[in-house]
């Protein structure tokens, strides 16, 4: 085991780039360059560190691991607590792999304030990393609030022409939802005595105040996940905010919600997660067939992945809430897989946008002949989102529908047509952009990916391809935690009497499923 | 033999006035232009009474025949109040040049006006009470109007002196209705009958209300906060920076004592009116804020608001809700001082602009002070990780403890309905183009914001511990059986 302090240090690398930064005078331009050069190897350094999280961390052991702690506000019994598991840690992994590539994305793409951009970006990557490593309730939420503030002046100062509302809309939308988990937090600390998230997974919440604790966490993580019908920031967000705060919003920030709602939701409060799982699946239902209707009727292409970020997080909170082995882990695979293709898919958009400074579809079309390197990556992403075999997307989709099928064969069904729709819009967005005759003379003018470019895409097409080829090897990482999660769930549930006592029931997690049908 | 009362519990108070009278005649002799000198003399004096303060007895005294008190509350309030004034004499020193009104009167002012409010807060009598409370009064009425061919500022003070007075008339008037029924003006005593379980009159809670009624006005929280904003804009902006921190912190610390200490078993009975003026406080100055154009008005209703989650400590009536405020002011204290600290910066052209527009594009000229104050403004609108939100934090754990659970949501609705207007200002700082470039403000000044700014974010995080324990201590000392 690391005997070093390995997640203080993944946490506040950033930060401390991000000082360098701050120091740096001189010419304008050597500001600049200087400023995103600290900015890439900060964060590449920070990748690096963050590997060892993963080297040092046992798959076979599902409780929380590389645990930091020491005294803080004692007489509150805050602390200074970290640590990560299964279900955390490739989070952590996937924030400081986004990083540099958000970095390099900005490299030209950033032309005014590149000193400010490049310190937001790092502070971003403190505030998300802190965010999932924390294990005191208190630091928590400081992280969990503290990623607004980075991505507020990311979106408000380097945005496009109506960044002002979007970054309004953005930030009292989030805050409004945090507010309550705030409270909500402050009475799980009367009950326990304790902000130590471990003892809140221990400890017995009596039923009425789980119903109610339940709710004011949803809502914190349903507008950050989004869940229909509090997902309405987003798009105004996403259309507004620059390339890499798109990549950093779509890849990490809604990855929060997903998260919250397993370690708070799920595994504090499981008596209310299953009188409330209903609930979720048709708001989940509805955002996947709602929001990928409404993709289909974009002409704006951030737009349309935007609200296909919607759909695809609706199989995550369905997945979360069948309470099955296959839809956890399913949902965690999908969430993983949705960091690295929506991430990829606004690069992409980034990438359209930097040569012809427009997201409409219509003035696209017939790249694939000037931009053939462009557009295979751009297919694999499609594929991706779109879940084909052998792709990241299959995978959780798959999973996720398995899981949801043995809890409620309607679930299942009208998820899957969101499948159908997906595919529509991925493919008649590919069709326009890359199909047909090359004749509008701005896109004929477009060069294809450079070398920067190139070396943006290189790992997430490979991530992907892995994910979706062999997705064992990331899914090993988090089994035994997704196991012991839905066992002490499901031991909540048997000492509550919301379910059987079967003893056969509760070994075999699909049987536990039909008896929440019941 | 005369008996000659125990001094020492009171050294600090009577080394500051005389303090005081010295940097008087100092200033008289050196007649025009002894401003700085007067004003250097007086942080000095500033400084000593602290450490006279600090290094003082610790435990709980009552001298002057049982008019005065001292304890770890007190104590911890009064650094706050000496915090308060010695930063805002740096503050004024160059701003009352620039404007032409510096004369030596003005910090010797403020230094009454510490006695007055060190007085105030250690009280142990409703006649000791009213006494430094005007001490404090008077001294402030005459720095609103420090402007005096100025109309704006010659209103503000007349304004402040009219309400002041009824206010004083409130308290006096309550204070005697609360003497009438109970039969004393001592907080001990008062506090050992309505321990007794006697019954209390309706005569004692109307005095009580009235008592209320008086110190609401001082501390403006809703309904007696009309004053404020006029007061806020017409005062100079160096007195408005003094006005929005130290008199609060006195106030809501004497506030505090006279509700705890002898009204402290009547809970049930003054808890509504606490928990309806916190109520209405916070509405009022997240929703009346959004218009206002001139920073100076939109502090005021910004120091309303904040006066409203004090009070939720307060209305909570237990030792965590002391603590809470007890944090809330000192992290307050230092978000208003670097916030007024950038408004008094605030120049074009060599005069004072007052209008929110100015500060279009800080954020290109003057990077630095752009970010202290978006520090100040996020923190005021309590976002984390930012210390205003652990002020926040501790008193609606309070509330919820003690069981306010309404008093607790309706406080983070309207903390995230205030956060528009806060946000508003880092919109305007880091969004908008540059309108005209603003001047650069004073070394002493710029030390001024750098260190409160520092002190919110992230210095706050290294002294949370000690600023945590003094403040249990300071409450704990009130809630002595």
């Amino acid at each position: 085991m690391a005997d070093w302090p390995i997640l203080t240090l993944t946490t506040f690398l950033p930060i401390v780039g991000a000082l360098f930064i701050l120091v740096i005078r001189g010419e304008p331009d050597m500001v600049a360059r200087n400023a995103r050069a600290v900015a890439l190897w900060t964060s590449l350094i920070t990748f690096v560190i963050s590997l060892f999280i993963l080297f040092n961390f046992d798959p076979a052991n599902p409780g929380f691991q590389l645990v930091e702690e020491y005294a803080w506000i004692p007489s509150y019994n805050i602390s200074y607590l970290k640590g990560v598991d299964g279900v955390s840690v490739w989070f952590v992994l996937a924030s400081t792999f986004l990083t540099p590539i958000c970095v390099l994305s900005a490299w030209e793409s950033v032309q005014k304030r590149v000193k400010e951009f490049m310190i937001a970006l790092l502070v971003l990557e403190t505030m998300m990393v802190g965010m999932f490593t924390a294990l005191d309730f208190v630091l928590f939420y400081l992280f969990f609030e503290g990623v607004l503030l980075p991505m507020f002046l990311l979106i408000g100062v380097w945005g496009g022409p109506n960044r002002v509302y979007a970054a309004y809309k953005f930030f009292l939308y989030t805050f409004i939802g945090s507010v309550l988990m705030l409270l909500a937090i402050l009475t799980m600390y009367l009950a326990t005595g304790s902000m130590d998230m471990r003892v809140m997974i221990e400890h017995e919440f009596a039923r009425d105040m789980q119903v109610w604790l339940w709710v004011a966490f949803f809502i914190a993580f349903a507008v950050k996940t989004p869940i229909w019908p509090l997902h309405t920031w987003l798009p105004f967000a996403h259309v507004e905010a620059p390339t890499a705060g798109s990549v950093m919003l779509a890849g990490v920030m809604l990855k929060m919600g997903g998260y919250g709602l397993i370690r708070a939701n799920v595994q504090m409060l499981p008596e209310a997660t299953f009188i409330f799982a209903d609930f979720v699946f048709v708001l989940s239902v509805v955002a996947i067939i709602y929001t990928s209707l409404v993709a289909l009727a974009q002409s704006d292409m951030k737009k349309m992945i935007a609200y296909s970020s919607v759909a695809h997080m609706g199989y995550v909170s369905m997945g979360i809430f069948t309470m099955n082995q296959q839809g956890l882990d399913g949902a965690l695979f999908q969430m993983l897989s949705h960091t690295f293709v929506s991430a990829a898919l606004f690069l992409c958009i980034g990438v359209a946008y930097d040569r012809l400074h427009t997201r409409e579809i219509a003035r696209y079309g017939g790249m694939a002949i000037n931009m053939p390197r462009y557009a295979v990556v751009f297919a694999v992403f499609m594929f991706a989102s779109v879940g084909l075999p052998g792709t990241s997307g299959f995978v959780g989709e798959f999973l996720t529908m398995m899981g949801a099928f043995q809890v409620n064969t309607w679930v299942a069904f009208f998820a899957a047509t969101g499948l159908v729709l997906g595919a529509a819009y991925m493919l008649l967005l590919y069709r326009k952009l890359f199909f047909g005759k090359l004749d509008k003379p701005d896109v004929k003018a477009m060069t294809d990916l450079n070398w920067r470019e190139v070396t943006m895409f290189a790992p997430l097409v490979a991530i992907v391809l892995i994910m979706g080829i062999y997705p064992a090897s990331f899914k090993n990482v988090y089994d035994a935690t997704v196991a012991g999660i839905i066992a002490d769930h499901q031991e909540s549930l048997r000492a509550a009497g919301l379910i059987q006592a079967d003893p056969q029931v509760a070994v075999a997690p699909a049987d536990a499923g039909n008896a929440n049908e019941n | 033999m005369l008996p000659v009362p125990n001094l020492t519990p009171a050294l600090p108070e009577i080394f500051l006035a005389c303090a005081a009278m010295a940097a008087l005649l100092a200033g008289v002799f050196r007649g025009e232009g002894g401003t700085r000198v007067v004003s250097w003399l007086s942080i000095g004096a500033l400084l000593v009474t602290g450490v006279l303060l600090v290094t003082g007895p610790t435990g709980r005294e009552v001298t002057f025949s049982g008019l005065f008190v001292n304890d770890s509350f007190a104590v911890f309030s009064k650094v706050l109040i000496l915090t308060a004034t010695a930063l805002s004499v740096i503050l004024s020193m160059r701003y009352l040049e620039q404007e032409q009104i510096s004369r030596f009167e003005y910090p010797v002012l403020m230094l009454l006006a510490t006695v007055g409010m060190m007085a105030m807060v250690s009280a142990n009598d409703l006649i000791s009470l009213y006494v430094g409370l005007e001490l404090q009064s008077l001294s402030l009425y005459v720095i609103a109007a420090f402007r005096r061919d100025f109309a704006k500022s010659s209103e503000a003070g007349l304004k402040y002196f009219v309400l002041g007075a009824l206010s004083s008339g409130l308290l006096l008037y309550g204070s005697s209705l609360v003497y009438g029924f109970a039969g004393s003006t001592n907080f001990d005593t008062l506090a050992t009958v309505f321990r007794a379980g006697e019954t209390p009159s309706l005569g004692v809670i109307i005095g009580i209300v009235f008592v209320a009624a008086g110190l609401a006005f001082k501390i403006s929280a809703v309904p007696f906060h009309m004053w404020t904003p006029d007061v806020y804009e017409g005062a100079p902006t160096s007195v408005t920076a003094f006005f929005a921190v130290a008199p609060k912190v006195a106030a809501i610390t004497l506030f505090i004592r006279v509700l705890v200490d002898p009204f402290g078993d009547l809970l049930p009975q003054w808890q509504q009116v606490i928990w309806f003026c916190s109520v209405a406080s916070m509405i009022l100055g997240a929703l009346a804020a959004i218009q206002q154009t001139n920073i100076k008005r939109l502090m005021a209703y910004s120091s309303i608001g904040n006066i409203g989650y004090a009070l939720v400590g307060l209305a909570a009536g237990t030792e965590d809700g002391v603590r809470g405020v007890l944090i809330y002011m000192a992290i307050y204290l230092a978000m208003n001082v670097g916030a007024f600290g950038i408004i008094l910066s605030m120049r074009q052209n060599g005069r004072m602009v007052e209008s929110m527009d100015d500060l279009k594009g800080l954020s290109r000229n003057h990077p630095a002070m752009a970010l202290a104050m978006a520090v100040f403004m996020f923190s005021m609108a309590g976002v984390p990780p930012l210390a205003g939100f652990f002020g926040k934090f501790y008193v609606f754990m309070a509330a919820v403890n003690a069981g306010l659970f309404a008093l607790a949501i309706i406080g983070v609705v309207t903390s995230v309905a205030s956060c528009y207007y806060y946000i508003r200002i880092v919109k305007l700082m880091y969004f908008d183009d540059v309108v005209e470039p603003l001047e650069k403000p004073g070394s002493a000044v710029a030390v001024v914001i750098g260190a409160t700014a520092l002190f919110i974010f992230p210095l706050f995080y290294v002294f949370a511990n000690p600023i945590l324990n003094s403040a249990a201590a300071a409450a704990a000392s009130l809630f002595r059986m």
